[in-house]
Formats: C-alpha cells, sequence, structure tokens
C-alpha cells in the first residue's frame, strides 16, 4: 500500500512539472509584445527597456522560466500587470470563491446522481429509468451558461426568489456563511451541479444495473438475504468506480465554472481569468492557470490514493 | 481466427477480420430501425439545412439593424421570432448563426478525428519507447480539465475563430489518440498481423489495411460522442468573447450580446442557447445510437 501511494506521488512530479512549463509557455505563443498593455505605443526606449528588467522580460525564456518557478514554489506568482497587486493574492481569494462554488455544485450533483442513478440501475427498464436517463441525457448535453441565463430569468427576474448576480449583497466578494451569501449561491452552484449530476447518473445507473446481473447478487438472494443487505454489497461495489468519476467531475467544475462565474459575475477564477485574457496580464494569465491545474493534478492524486483504500481488490493488484 | 489457418491461404487472401463494408452497412440499417436515432437527425437535418440554405431561406439580412425597432417579442408582424439588441431580425440571424456555430463544434472534431487517429496508429503500431513518449507527453493534456485547456489556449493566443478552432482541436486530439492507441496496441499482437509482417507486407500497407479498420470503429463512435462537447465549448468561447467576433451571427456570440436584454425581453435572449441545447442533445442522442449500433459485433 505504502510502496503504490509512493509510486502514484512519483508519478505526478513530471506531470506537475509540465503543467508548470504549459502554464507559463503558453502565453508565448500569442502574438505581441507583452509589454503593449503597460506601456504606451510611443514610450522612449529606456523606459521600455526599465519595464523590461522590472518583469525580467529582458532575459531569455527558459531564464524567466526558471526564476519564475523558483519564486513561484516559494508562492511568488509576480505582480499584476493590470492591477498591480501580487498574483498570488488575487489567485488565492479567486480560488475559494470558486473551490465553494464547484465544491457545491459537485456534492449536489453527485448525490442527486447516485440517488436516481441507484433508482433507475435497480428499476431497470421501468419510467423511473426512463425519466433518469432522460435527465442524464439532458444535464450532459445543455450548455450550462444557457441553463444559468434561464435560472436567472425564471428565478431572479420572475420570482425573485434569488439575486442573479455576485456572491454577496453590495458585490462583496468575501465570502461569509450567512444567509444573504447563501441565496448568492444557490443558482450559479444548482447551473453548475447540472453537468456532474447528468454524469453520475449515467455511471451509477450502469454499473447498478451490471452489479444486479452478477452471479454473487443471485446467490446473496438466494441465502434469503434481501433489500437492505443487497443494496450495502451494491453500494460497495460501485463506490471506487464513483468516487473515481465523481473526482474528476470536480476537477472539470473548476474548469466549468469558468462560463458559469462569468453569467452570474461570480467573483472567482473565470472572471480572474476573462480579466487577465483581456487585458493580457501575463503573470495573472499564467498564476491562474498554474494553480487551477495543480488543484487538479492534485485532485487526480488523490483520487488514485484512496481508490485502493476503499477497494482493497486494487491495492493487491 | 489463428495464424496457421490464415498462412495456409494465398496471399490475396489473407482478408483482415477488419469490418468490412458490410459491416458500416449493418450499422446503417441499424442506426435506420432506431427511433431515436431517427429523430435525432431529423433535427439535426433541419437544423443544419437552415443554416447551409440561411442565404436563400432567412427573410431578413443578418446584420441590418434598426434603432426603432430593438427588442420586439416574438411574433411581431414581420419578425417571426422577434428583433435583438440593436434591432436586427432575430430568425435570420439565427439561421446565418447556425452556419459559424455548427462550424465550429464540427471542424475541431473532424481535425482531431484524423490527427488523432493517425498519432494514435503511429504510436500504437510502432510501440515501445516511441510509443510511451509520445502517450506521456499527451497525458500533460490531461492534467488540465478541458474548458480551462480550451480556455488558456484559445485566451493566449487571443480571440478570434481561427484561434479557437486550433484550441478545441488542441483539446480534443490527446483523447482520440488515447483510443486509437489502446486498440492498435491490442491489434498489432494478434497473429495476422504477425503473418501479414511475415508475408512481406509494408507497415503502411499493415496499418492501413489489417489495422485501420479495427481502430476506425471505436475512435468514431468516440468522435461521435465529442461532437456535442465541442458544440456546447465553441459557442462557449465565443460566449466569453473568444471566438467569433460581433457584428458575425453566432449562437454563443449573440447568447452574450443579448445577456443584458434578460430584463426586458427575456425569451430573446434564452433563444440563441435554446438552438444550441437541441443541437448538443440530437448529437447526444445519435451518438448513443451510433455506439449501440456498432456494439454488434463484440
Amino acid at each position: 500500500m505504502f510502496a503504490y501511494i509512493l509510486k502514484r506521488l512519483i508519478y505526478a512530479i513530471p506531470i506537475a512539472l509540465s503543467v508548470t512549463v504549459v502554464s507559463f509557455v503558453l502565453v508565448y505563443l500569442a502574438p505581441g509584445d507583452p509589454l503593449n498593455a503597460i506601456a504606451p505605443a510611443d514610450a522612449p526606449e529606456e523606459v521600455i527597456l526599465a519595464l523590461k528588467s522590472a518583469y525580467g522580460l529582458d532575459k531569455p525564456v527558459p531564464v524567466q522560466y526558471g526564476l519564475w518557478l523558483l519564486r513561484a514554489v516559494q508562492g511568488d506568482l509576480g505582480t499584476s500587470i493590470a492591477s498591480g497587486r501580487a498574483v498570488t493574492a488575487e489567485v488565492l481569494s479567486a480560488v475559494s470563491n470558486t473551490l465553494l462554488l464547484a465544491g457545491m455544485a459537485a456534492l449536489g450533483g453527485v448525490l442527486i446522481g447516485c440517488i436516481l442513478g441507484a433508482l433507475a440501475g435497480y428499476r431497470h427498464g421501468t419510467w423511473i429509468d426512463r425519466v433518469a436517463t432522460v435527465i442524464s441525457v439532458i444535464g450532459v448535453s445543455i450548455p450550462h451558461y444557457w441553463l444559468g441565463l434561464v435560472l436567472t430569468i425564471i428565478f431572479s427576474i420572475w420570482l425573485t426568489w434569488f439575486p442573479a448576480m455576485g456572491a454577496g449583497p453590495g458585490g462583496s466578494s468575501e465570502w461569509m456563511w450567512d444567509y444573504d451569501h447563501m441565496r448568492h449561491l444557490v443558482l450559479p452552484a444548482l447551473t453548475l451541479s447540472v453537468i456532474p449530476m447528468g454524469i453520475i447518473t449515467r455511471t451509477v445507473r450502469a454499473l447498478v444495473a451490471d452489479i444486479l446481473e452478477q452471479e454473487f447478487v443471485t446467490a446473496l438472494r438466494a441465502r434469503g438475504l434481501s433489500g437492505f443487505a443487497i443494496f450495502r454489497h451494491i453500494a460497495k461495489n460501485t463506490a471506487p468506480t464513483v468516487l473515481a468519476v465523481a473526482g474528476l467531475q470536480i476537477g472539470y467544475l473548476m474548469g466549468g465554472s469558468i462560463l458559469v462565474e462569468t453569467v452570474f459575475a461570480w467573483p472567482g477564477t473565470g472572471f480572474l481569468l476573462n480579466t487577465a485574457i483581456f487585458q493580457r496580464d501575463i503573470p495573472l494569465l499564467q498564476g491562474t492557470i498554474l494553480v487551477l491545474c495543480m488543484f487538479f493534478v492534485v485532485l487526480n492524486l488523490l483520487v488514485d490514493i484512496l481508490q485502493p483504500l476503499i477497494d482493497p481488490r486494487m491495492g493487491r493488484g | 481466427m489463428s495464424a496457421s489457418l490464415e498462412l495456409s491461404l494465398p496471399l490475396a487472401d489473407v482478408a483482415a477480420p477488419a469490418p468490412s463494408r458490410s459491416y458500416w452497412l449493418v450499422v446503417w440499417r441499424q442506426l435506420r430501425r432506431d427511433p431515436m436515432a431517427l429523430a435525432a437527425g431529423l433535427i439535426l437535418l433541419i437544423i443544419v439545412g437552415a443554416a447551409v440554405f440561411a442565404p436563400w431561406l432567412a427573410p431578413a439580412d443578418p446584420y441590418k439593424a434598426s434603432m426603432i425597432k430593438r427588442l420586439l417579442p416574438i411574433g411581431s408582424p414581420g419578425f417571426l421570432l422577434g428583433t435583438d439588441e440593436l434591432g436586427r431580425d432575430m430568425l435570420s440571424r439565427l439561421m446565418h448563426g447556425g452556419r459559424l456555430s455548427l462550424l465550429m463544434g464540427v471542424v475541431p472534431v473532424l481535425a482531431a478525428f484524423g490527427i488523432g487517429t493517425a498519432i494514435g496508429l503511429f504510436a500504437g503500431y510502432i510501440g515501445g519507447k516511441v510509443n510511451m513518449i509520445i502517450m506521456r507527453v499527451l497525458d500533460v493534456f490531461y492534467a488540465f480539465p478541458s474548458v480551462l485547456l480550451a480556455v488558456a489556449i484559445s485566451g493566449a493566443l487571443g480571440p478570434g475563430m481561427s484561434n479557437s478552432l486550433l484550441a478545441l482541436t488542441l483539446v480534443f486530439v490527446p483523447q482520440v489518440v488515447r483510443v486509437a492507441e489502446s486498440v492498435t496496441t491490442q491489434v498489432r499482437q494478434l497473429d495476422y498481423i504477425e503473418a501479414a509482417r511475415m508475408s512481406g507486407a509494408s507497415a503502411f500497407s499493415i496499418i492501413r489495411v489489417h489495422v485501420l479498420g479495427n481502430v476506425l470503429g471505436p475512435v468514431f463512435v468516440y468522435a461521435t460522442g465529442l461532437l456535442s462537447v465541442s458544440m456546447i465549448l465553441a459557442s462557449g468561447l465565443s460566449f466569453l468573447g473568444l471566438g467569433v467576433k460581433p457584428p458575425e451571427p453566432e449562437w454563443g456570440l449573440m447568447l452574450n450580446t443579448l445577456r443584458s436584454a434578460i430584463y426586458v425581453n427575456p425569451w430573446i435572449a434564452a433563444l440563441p442557447g435554446a438552438l444550441i441545447f437541441v443541437t448538443s442533445i440530437a448529437f447526444n442522442l445519435l451518438a448513443d445510437s451510433v455506439r449501440s449500433a456498432m456494439d454488434i459485433r463484440r
């Protein structure tokens, strides 16, 4: 078991390193000088040179990468060109907002998905199954940014139950666990939860239907077990796969939230990425992508490590 | 099928057990009998038809704005689906918008299908260290959630249609490669490939005759499944302002520019997204049908 965890950890290192390379190099694909964002077009030569050395842009790209990585490891992602604030602080506050949104969406989506999927798998071929199938197809096909818009129209404009925008009253971006903030969370989280819900429903339904057909279930029935006892066996058998799928989904949600955050003006990484892209704020862009991807890498690692813990067959393999 | 049996046959008869022409015919017949596939196909046919023939079918010029006719409701005389925030005819814009939206959804999948299959075949057939290096490099792309990767690439390259096409293709290629590579690796170890190699067939012709037919099926199924994702992502990029630029009609972009109109005329604002949804659900249903139709051989 320990050897397995160690192997996974070692395997994650080159992936993490390559992610830093991609996050750094990506921005150099872009045509145009990054200095254009800060220096006026008619700036004198000395000013340009001074700016270049201030942002470290006068060194060769590999050296720039090395220095950037060295500082990034120490938690310093540079200074945002647009706002002049430290990138690390900006990214961390945005990431915590995104994680909150993605976490809530994943929780709701996985929970509903498991219930729907289990019902559909148990009652294979009945109307419950058909309803669950339709819901899951809708869940994976719906453009969630549009769903957000439709939910806003229904629940904010017509019913005025929930606010349409922001993460708190008066456009505050500091999260608190009070009634007013939670009301702001409902619509974006609901919108985002539809994606994992569809996928989890589909997965659980197929798994449960599959396991019910296996011989050990017949054997359990033959032994006189029924209802909850059999359900426990099925739950144990589906858990590892569901965990793996759910883990990946949380990661995808951190990406998917970019669009939903735009719809609801949620102060998370999507908002930050938008600013970074349209103002060509390179340190901010690199930092946001890096932090998000590192979360994704760590998440994958956690799933890999947790899986054999709940499924002993895998640890031995 | 055993190797000895095949070797005893004359060379011309060493037919690959790869799916033949009749296999695709069987799949086609299966699909024609599937009501879900028929319904999805019909919906797509209407949407694609309306988009392709938009210049002839659309009732008005999709670019012609009018300050006094802004955000007319659905069913207004002369404007069947109302007008947008600049007073342009919604029906015409939606029809024209389908051209770019469908193009941006389908082209990346087609490109990734071609490029990914080629890389996957190569990596899987060569095997060994080269294969390992290619697959490890592609693993890096898996460390990025796909929406983030698409946004990051097209954001880094700068807004624009060709950049978002490139970004989406880059997102899908590694996924297709994985499918193609795993099938190729399995097929490569079969006896009849060994037999073909011993009878002097070149690597290229082995891949073309014996491997490709086996790989194409699973990759095709995977790629049809990507169509719906690609539609949503492509329009999503335009929605963020990273894809098509105004005043070009495109569903994602229209959804973005009409966003402020939800307080005035919510139905109009919801229309472009509804079309993305319908297209994507049709693609998904079709992909499900293709998957089950092609499973008959397994």
